[in-house]
């Protein structure tokens, strides 16, 4: 099947839905992959590198979507591009059905397949598709690049000749992908970095990075986790506490980055301009959330505004503005769904509606509209086991009660007293030493290294080859057949004897430091 | 070893052409006592083991010419043919051998023992030379016939063995209907024709119920390990290395020689020890082993096996090979499938490769991986890995979380999960190296088929957790060339 990649026609968008080294493994998998002249250049990735990784360049974009049995996209496709959709065809963009029923309405009646990258159920099998991630991944470490443009100091305390600089502190409110992304760049800079969540179970993500993550004051326990991973609304009163921190912490902090996201909500309104008029001059506000209202209550989208001496930064394309790194992790989770579709590997997809996470990303298909797909089973956090199954095996693993080894000890000494009435001392003699070789043996052996467990099996095993001396006791003998046997025990056991050594000695000469 | 040790040889006491006395034979008995003793204790360090190798052969040899000089009176030269033919053949087995062969042949050489003790018991009952009566005749037939039981389960077994290790025969227990019985009946056996043997020995004859016990006997050992399978074999060899010392210690009490007695009583403990730290090590009773046919009627019901694991993650060389690159701590649990797939070179290369990007590299051995008693450090020391970086379980188990790569090559159950998560699991409760705490970990496979015991790896199925399938040795080679 053909692979096309058009160019982006969104104003402003860099990125381009593959690169030449996945372009180089889809063709592995038995596509064809065309892309559209230029399609790459605002991403760093040219005409002459997708040639030799083996695609072929189109001119025109409706040749492209003309011959392509797979369309893949960035963006969601504009009104111009949507008309091109034909029957047969397989779209794989961003499409926000949710926010664009009116396209998803258009795409439906073209009678093609069309699968959404926002769509990806939120299931560990599918992470390495998840599309929405690698995005909030970059946009959080650009928010961090996009800050430090806009702060006049160092993120690091320095103590220098000159005097000692301190370093930058920056709050991140809502440590999801983005917001971890970036207290990692934040940190890895050399600020001070705090996080607030409504969530509880992500603090020690947060710690594990390095940061603080701060606890709200707040009597109830209330858990801001909602279906799927996101966050939901809160109540009132953990709002106003919530304000209260953001309202101290304003003082504080240079750096704001907001990542506030409540799924099919406006952004929550987190910073109010009071507070923004309470930070210092020259502090940063970065809006994740520009694109749904903002989480600032002076943030403008797609535009840096100075309001009482601090720049509100609110962009709604930070992917887009490392647009290289961004089409590469994009590339290749569309490389992931493919891989998916094509469990054979021949260059032929299978839109496989059974299937929990294809059915999750299909929008349309053959003109019916398959959004909303039904409510994942959430793996991440399965369902606790039912009750009934669980009451631990009650403890009754019986304890050694002291009556077994003391019946062992008297019967063994009863044994032993039997036997001593009976044998004749000389035996008694020899078993005194055999007992006592035991003990010898018990206690040398528990100190053997165990790496040498094997030289000490063939070395033990050379030793007790001592049998032979039995065998040359009975090798004088006058006796013919004795003589023999003792003979060929001689010969049997003096193999054992030099095999047993030499094999040793080779083993232990390989020891080496 | 306050007592003296005798040698009480009925012939030897006297008058005959001895070289030297029976009090410089016996001198030198203890001797060789000693440094048998020696040996096994510098086998505490890799270092001391090699001087302690050359006190066993020390004592040996003054054993050997004590024996030659003080006792044997004719057939010098049968003697010393037999001794050279014997002797050559055994170094340039030693020399021959490959070290993934070393169960087999450290199994080969335990039924050589074993015969030598049945042909001893024979032979010292055949000879006339031994008058005794009453109590001392009848614990002496004991003992002959203790001597020769323990040599020939000692012999047949370790034939067994050495054929299932070597292949030559199916690595799959034998579950015959009703095998308890079977061995129950066999034992019941012995000791009757035991009984007879006492009571027609003295009597004067008794070599007929003598034949048929080592034919039992034989028997025994052969339904014994057959009915034991391939993973299992740690312990059955540890376990036939220990009854070639007690066949030894048999023998000493019938010969009335105490470095007989000594020796075998070492050896024997010794076998018996690592029996017990195999077991131990796979969370099992010795006896349970023994009777054998385990995987296949226990473990019928896999529990929380094959549902709903979730998926594996596949993972290419090259990426394998960036990520080992990438790290800092790498671990590399090595199992049996590293000596099938003869890939101990490989990975020692991969090691040396990885220290030199200043890689902290270590090893982590279970105690029964492999299909004997330290297999794994064997054969990492042959492929000249360095033994300071190869550790025990016990000694690393606590460094996992701190672990960036781990990397499994050919095993699965010394490193499944559900023996400390599943109490269900027929594993449960067997140590095991904790590999999932680590970053992440690398798991070279051939397939997803289970481990020896049957149970399901929710190893594989973990998040952190990438499976480099195919032959680990083509598989280590790319990453190899990756790097």
């Amino acid at each position: 099947m053909r692979i096309g990649v058009p160019k982006e026609i969104h104003a402003g968008e860099r990125r381009v839905a593959t690169t030449p080294e996945i372009a180089s493994q889809l063709i592995g998998m038995g596509f064809d992959v065309a892309v559209e002249k230029d399609a790459g250049v605002r991403a760093s990735y040219s005409d002459e590198a997708f040639k030799s990784a083996g695609c072929d360049i189109v001119s025109k974009s409706e040749d492209l979507w003309g011959q392509a049995d797979i369309i893949f996209k960035v963006r969601a496709p504009e009104t111009i591009e949507a008309v091109l959709l034909k029957k047969n065809q397989t779209l794989i963009s961003f499409l926000w059905p949710a926010q664009n029923p009116e396209l998803l309405k258009q795409l439906t009646a073209s009678g093609g397949t069309v699968m959404a990258m926002d769509s990806v159920p939120r299931i560990s099998r599918a992470q390495k598709m998840d599309a929405l991630s690698s995005m909030a991944n970059i946009a959080g470490y650009r928010a961090i690049v996009e800050a430090a443009q806009h702060f006049g100091r160092f993120f690091t305390g320095q103590i220098t000749a000159a005097g000692k600089v301190p370093p930058a502190k920056v709050l991140v409110i809502g440590a999801g992908v983005a917001g971890l992304s970036a207290i990692g760049a934040a940190k890895s800079m050399g600020a001070i970095v705090r996080a607030f969540d409504t969530r509880p179970e992500v603090k020690e993500q947060v710690e594990s990075m390095d940061a603080d993550f701060l606890m709200l004051e707040f009597d109830e326990a209330e858990d801001g986790s909602g279906e799927g991973g996101y966050a939901k609304t809160m109540s009132a009163e953990f709002i106003k506490a919530e304000m209260a921190l953001f309202a101290e912490q304003a003082q504080d902090v240079d750096i704001i980055i907001t990542t506030a996201l409540i799924p099919g909500k406006p952004a929550p309104r987190l910073i109010t301009a009071d507070m923004v008029a309470s930070m210092k001059d020259g502090s940063v506000v970065v809006d994740l959330a520009a694109e749904q209202g903002g989480n600032c209550e002076l943030t403008e989208a797609d535009k840096v505004v100075v309001r009482d001496g601090v720049s509100i930064i609110g962009y709604t394309d930070l992917p887009s503005r490392l647009a290289a790194q961004a089409s590469q992790l994009y590339g290749t989770n569309l490389r992931h769904l493919l891989t998916e579709l094509s469990p054979e590997k021949n260059g032929e997809i299978d839109v496989n509606m059974d299937d929990e996470v294809i059915r999750g990303v299909t929008v349309c298909k053959d003109g019916e509209t398959t959004w909303p797909p039904p409510a994942p089973k959430l793996s991440a956090a399965p369902p606790k086991p039912a009750e009934a199954a669980a009451p631990a095996p009650a403890p009754t693993a019986k304890k050694p009660s002291a009556a077994g080894p003391i019946a062992a000890v008297v019967v063994g000494g009863l044994a032993l007293l039997g036997l001593g009435a009976v044998a004749p001392p000389s035996f008694m003699a020899h078993f005194t030493v055999f007992v006592l070789a035991c003990f010898v043996g018990y206690m040398v052996i528990w100190n053997v290294s165990p790496a040498l467990h094997t030289p000490l099996m063939s070395v033990t095993n050379a030793i007790s080859s001592i049998i032979v001396i039995g065998a040359l006791m009975q090798i004088s003998s006058d006796n013919d057949v004795i003589m023999w046997i003792a003979a060929a025990t001689v010969l049997v056991t003096s193999i054992n004897i030099a095999g047993g050594f030499a094999v040793t000695r080779r083993m232990l000469e390989m020891f080496r430091k | 070893m306050a007592l003296p040790l005798r040698v009480a040889c009925s012939k030897c006491s006297g008058s005959e052409v001895d070289m030297i006395s029976a009090g410089i034979v016996t001198v030198s008995y203890i001797a060789a006592t000693v440094l048998f003793i020696l040996a096994l204790s510098g086998l505490s360090n890799p270092e001391t083991a090699r001087r302690g190798n050359w006190f066993g052969i020390a004592g040996m040899t003054i054993a050997l010419l004590a024996t030659i000089l003080g006792v044997v009176t004719q057939q010098y030269a049968t003697l010393l043919v037999a001794l050279l033919i014997g002797g050559s053949i055994g170094i340039v087995l030693a020399r021959r051998v490959q070290m993934t062969q070393m169960p087999e042949l450290v199994a080969i050489l335990h039924s050589l023992v074993g015969v030598a003790a049945v042909a001893v018991g024979f032979a010292n009952f055949m000879d006339p030379t031994v008058h005794l009566s009453g109590v001392e005749l009848t614990i002496h037939d004991i003992e002959t016939y203790l001597g020769i039981l323990i040599g020939a389960v000692t012999f047949s077994g370790s034939v067994i063995a050495f054929g299932k290790l070597s292949g030559r025969i199916g690595g799959k227990p034998l579950t015959l209907p009703g095998r308890h019985w079977f061995n129950l009946a066999l034992l019941v056996g012995a000791i009757w024709f035991g009984r007879e043997f006492v009571i027609q020995s003295a009597a004067g004859g008794g070599l007929e119920p003598l034949i048929i016990m080592t034919a039992i006997a034989l028997l025994f050992g052969i339904h014994m390990v057959m009915a034991i399978g391939g993973a299992d074999m740690p312990v059955v060899v540890s376990m036939l290395n220990s009854y070639s010392g007690w066949a030894a210690a048999a023998t000493g009490f019938m010969l009335d020689n105490d470095l007989l007695i000594v020796t075998g009583a070492l050896v024997g403990s010794s076998g018996a020890i690592l029996s017990y730290i195999m077991c131990r090590a796979m969370n099992r009773k010795f006896l349970a082993v023994i009777a054998g046919g385990f995987g296949t009627g226990g473990g019928a019901t896999v529990v929380g096996g094959g549902e709903d694991q979730g998926e594996v993650m596949p993972i290419e060389a090259q990426e394998t090979a960036a990520m080992l690159a990438g790290a800092k701590e790498v671990m590399i649990v090595p199992g049996y499938g590293m000596a099938v797939a003869q890939a101990q070179h490989t990975v020692n290369e991969l090691t040396r490769v990885l220290r030199d990007k200043k890689v902290n590299v270590r090893f982590g051995i279970h105690p029964v991986a492999g299909r004997m008693p330290g297999h794994m450090n064997v054969l990492l020391a042959e492929a000249r890995v360095p033994y300071d970086i190869v550790y025990e379980m016990d000694e690393i188990n606590d460094d996992f979380p701190d672990v960036d790569v781990s990397v499994v090559i050919g095993a699965n159950d010394i490193v499944n999960p559900s023996a400390q998560e599943e109490p269900d699991s027929p594993i449960a409760g067997m140590p095991v190296l904790e590999v999932w705490k680590g970053s992440t970990t690398i798991v070279l496979k051939r397939s997803m088929a289970t481990g020896y015991a049957g149970v399901q790896n929710p190893l594989f199925f973990k998040e952190n957790t990438r499976m480099l399938f195919g032959d680990a040795k083509d598989s280590l080679d790319a990453v190899l060339k990756a790097l």
